[in-house]
Order: structure tokens, then C-alpha cells, then sequence
């Protein structure tokens, strides 16, 4: 019930911790008691984030789009539509726009303002994609914020790097690796991280080569 | 509004610290502060827009010291004020002085899922032709504006071109205004990375933005 409970990845001091847990508490109560805001509704919208709407659902659209030619194609064509013909679509992914990763081009996704992102394939954010550190050099330095995840790229590689200041929501098409050409949608999905989403990561078969 | 929300190329943040699984909150507040959040925006007072423009109000020194979710807290809690919808008072003491004023909509359980699936529509019917095409050299206007604008710093008075029309969509500036959804073409405008940031820049890098008409002009 109370913030002592809280452990495992908080970077707050315990007090900070608990003085928020009781400053929202007292925020919601005057919203609940004013009649502004539905506890029921409240524990529905956290349900949906924590359980249903997150990476997963981006890895089925890139697994979809490696099998599937014409799958792709309607990605490029129309990336809204196509996937909500596997049933993600709606708030924070109104406008999508799927971005190819090739052998000469590698896409990473930014929001430099604010932490605009696409929560119906991926969720809801990660916390360094919020923070200060990612926003301000990943548009300038993309390379050096790639070594921040172990990522390192051919140095003739084009890097495009897409700032979302509108309503448009980048999904990024990770490359499929070599070897696993007799996979399964299911197989293929498990192997797609976020990470390769946002483009600060690559698709690798553990194990594999990368 | 230059805020210490525009953080693009800055220095001095050190490296990012990754987060390979999934975590989308990291104690109970925080998934309070969501929810919160998006169940106030659903009474339909303010829009997205205005909802981003309370977050960087923040003084800078406070919006780059609080974590991100914080920010959403801070910025929800003066929207509250600012409508008249809660008092300062009643936020820190957590006790309700008196009943709500009535709202256009109070967002219940039954209405949720349908909600979060329809999103907003912020495309609207074009009413005059785009300006400009793909592959059109344009320039982004040099300009410091007071309120919420989406046109970052570091991306003003650059030479780009236009890599995609995206369509006609809600101006954020105005919408943040509360001057109506005025609507215009919005483009991907593609910059060399060495128009941005000087021949030092990686050679290999390019950086795009999503720019409402009235950010662009023709090329000089």
C-alpha cells in the first residue's frame, strides 16, 4: 500500500518516492470525490497498459511484414491500415508510418519535445526514451547513442534519425537476421526486441550470428 | 515556447542508460499519474496540445530535474488550476472543498477500452491544396514564439526538403492556444545532418521533423 513497497528499479530516493505516492494519492482523491474521474475507469487504463498494449504487438506486425511481401507493401503503403488488420490501432497511433531498415539505411525514432510514441505497437514508453540524455543527443550523435546499447553500425551506413513533433508514430522494420529463413510467425516475433522498434537496437538470433 | 523541454542537441546529459525489458512504470504513482492523466484529458476541457504546453511551462531548472512522469504530475495538476477545475489548496491537502463543475464528460470503465482503441482524429478535410510537394527544397522559418509551437530549435531557419505530405492535420500551436484545431498540410522535412549541426556532423546522418505549413518557406 505504501511506496516502502516499491523496490526493484527505482532510481528515487525512498523519500521522494513516497512523498509523489502521496501527493497523487491526494490528487486523485480530490478528482475522484469532485466527480471528474471514475476509479474503475483509472484501474482499466493501467490494466491495458501493463497487460495488453505493448512491444509484443509491434513484433507481430514486423514478423508479419518478414513473411509476408505483400504485407510490407501495404506497411509502405498504408501503415495505419495494415496494422490494424491485426487489431492495434487507436490512441498514440492514429497516424503510423513503418520504417524499412536495409543493408544501407538504419532508422531510429526520437521525440525531442515531449516523449511522443507509438503505445499502440509498443506500449507505453521506456524511461530512457523520456530522459533528457536520449532526447537531446541521439538527434546530433546517433552513433554515440547507439554504443550506449552495444550498437555499433558500418560507418558508410546512412542513419536517419525521425523527430515526432506531429501526430505521426514511427515504427521501425528491423532487419530480419540470416538463419532463420524456415521460422514461424510465432518464432519470429519472440525474437524482435522494442529496442529494434526504435531503432536503437538490432534483431540478432541468440546464439547466432548477428 | 523555448523551454527546457526542447532538448535537442544539448550536452552535458551524459550517456542513456538502457532498459532492455519492458517496464512501462516503475512504482504505483507513476501508473496513477497516467491514468489520471488521460482520464482528465477525456472530460474533453483541454486538448493534447494544451496538456503538452502546461508540461513545459515548467521552469527549466524543475522540468530537468523531475522524472519524466512528474512532469505529466506537475503539468496536470496547474491544467486543474488553471481551468478552475481543482485549487491548489485541495491538491496538497487532498480534500475536496466542494463539488466538481461540470464537465463535458467524465470518462467511465465501460467507455475505456473504446476510447483508448478509437484514439483521437487529428487529420481533417483539406480545404486548399498543399504548398508545397515531395521533393521540394524548402527553408524553416527563423521564428521564437511565446506559446507551445513543434518546431524544435536546433531544425529553425534550416535548409531541408520535403521527403513526405502527410496530410492536413490540427495545428498544435493553435489547438495549444485554445484558437480552434486550424488545420493546414503537415510535411516530413528531411535535413542533411550537416545543415543541422556543421561540417563536424557524421556525414552519414540525416534528421527529419514533422513541420506544419506555416513553419516552412521556399528555399532563399
Amino acid at each position: 500500500m505504501s511506496g516502502d513497497h516499491e523496490h526493484g528499479h527505482d532510481h528515487d530516493e525512498g523519500s521522494s518516492l513516497s512523498e509523489m505516492e502521496l501527493r497523487v494519492r491526494a490528487l486523485e482523491t480530490v478528482l475522484v470525490e469532485k466527480g471528474y474521474v471514475d476509479p474503475a475507469a483509472l484501474d482499466l487504463i493501467i490494466e491495458s497498459y501493463e497487460t495488453r498494449i505493448g512491444p509484443r504487438n509491434g513484433a507481430r506486425v514486423v514478423a508479419k511484414a518478414w513473411l509476408e511481401p505483400d504485407y510490407m507493401d501495404f506497411l509502405r503503403r498504408d501503415a495505419s491500415a495494415a496494422i490494424a488488420t491485426l487489431g492495434y490501432g487507436g490512441r498514440q497511433g492514429e497516424t503510423m508510418v513503418a520504417l524499412e531498415n536495409t543493408d544501407s539505411v538504419h532508422n531510429v525514432v526520437v521525440c525531442t519535445l515531449c516523449s511522443c510514441y507509438p503505445w499502440p505497437v509498443l506500449g507505453l514508453p521506456p524511461a530512457w526514451y523520456k530522459s533528457a540524455a536520449y532526447r537531446s543527443r541521439v538527434v546530433s550523435d546517433p552513433r554515440a547513442v547507439l554504443a550506449d546499447f552495444g550498437v555499433t553500425l558500418p560507418v558508410d551506413k546512412k542513419i536517419r534519425v525521425w523527430d515526432s513533433t506531429a501526430e505521426v508514430r514511427y515504427l521501425v522494420i528491423p532487419q530480419r537476421p540470416a538463419g532463420t529463413e524456415a521460422w514461424d510467425l510465432a518464432a519470429l516475433a519472440a525474437l524482435v526486441t522494442r529496442d529494434s522498434m526504435i531503432g536503437t537496437g538490432l534483431v540478432t538470433v541468440p546464439g547466432g550470428a548477428a | 515556447m523555448n523551454g527546457a523541454h526542447d532538448l535537442g542537441g544539448m550536452e552535458g546529459f551524459g550517456p542513456v542508460v538502457p532498459e532492455p525489458v519492458h517496464i512501462p512504470f516503475h512504482s504505483t504513482w507513476e501508473r496513477r499519474v497516467l491514468a489520471n492523466t488521460l482520464a482528465c484529458m477525456a472530460m474533453g476541457v483541454w486538448n493534447i496540445d494544451a496538456m503538452r504546453a502546461s508540461r513545459e511551462k515548467l521552469p527549466p531548472a524543475e522540468y530537468l530535474t523531475s522524472s519524466y512522469f512528474e512532469i505529466w504530475f506537475k503539468g496536470l495538476v496547474s491544467r486543474l488550476v488553471a481551468e478552475g477545475l481543482v485549487s491548489r489548496a485541495e491538491v496538497e491537502s487532498g480534500i475536496s472543498q466542494g463539488p466538481g463543475r461540470p464537465v463535458p464528460s467524465v470518462l467511465t470503465a465501460e467507455r475505456v477500452l473504446p476510447a483508448l482503441a478509437a484514439g483521437a482524429q487529428y487529420t481533417r478535410e483539406p480545404d486548399r491544396p498543399a504548398r508545397f510537394a515531395a521533393g521540394a527544397p524548402v527553408r524553416t522559418r527563423q521564428m521564437n514564439p511565446s506559446h507551445h509551437t513543434r518546431l524544435p530549435r536546433y531544425a529553425r531557419g534550416k535548409a531541408g526538403v520535403i521527403e513526405a505530405v502527410r496530410g492536413f492535420f490540427v495545428f498544435a500551436d493553435a489547438n495549444a492556444q485554445g484558437l480552434g484545431p486550424q488545420p493546414q498540410w503537415l510535411y516530413t522535412v528531411r535535413f542533411d545532418g550537416r545543415e543541422l549541426w556543421g561540417s563536424e556532423s557524421d556525414p552519414t546522418l540525416s534528421v527529419t521533423i514533422e513541420a506544419w505549413e506555416s513553419y516552412l518557406e521556399p528555399p532563399i
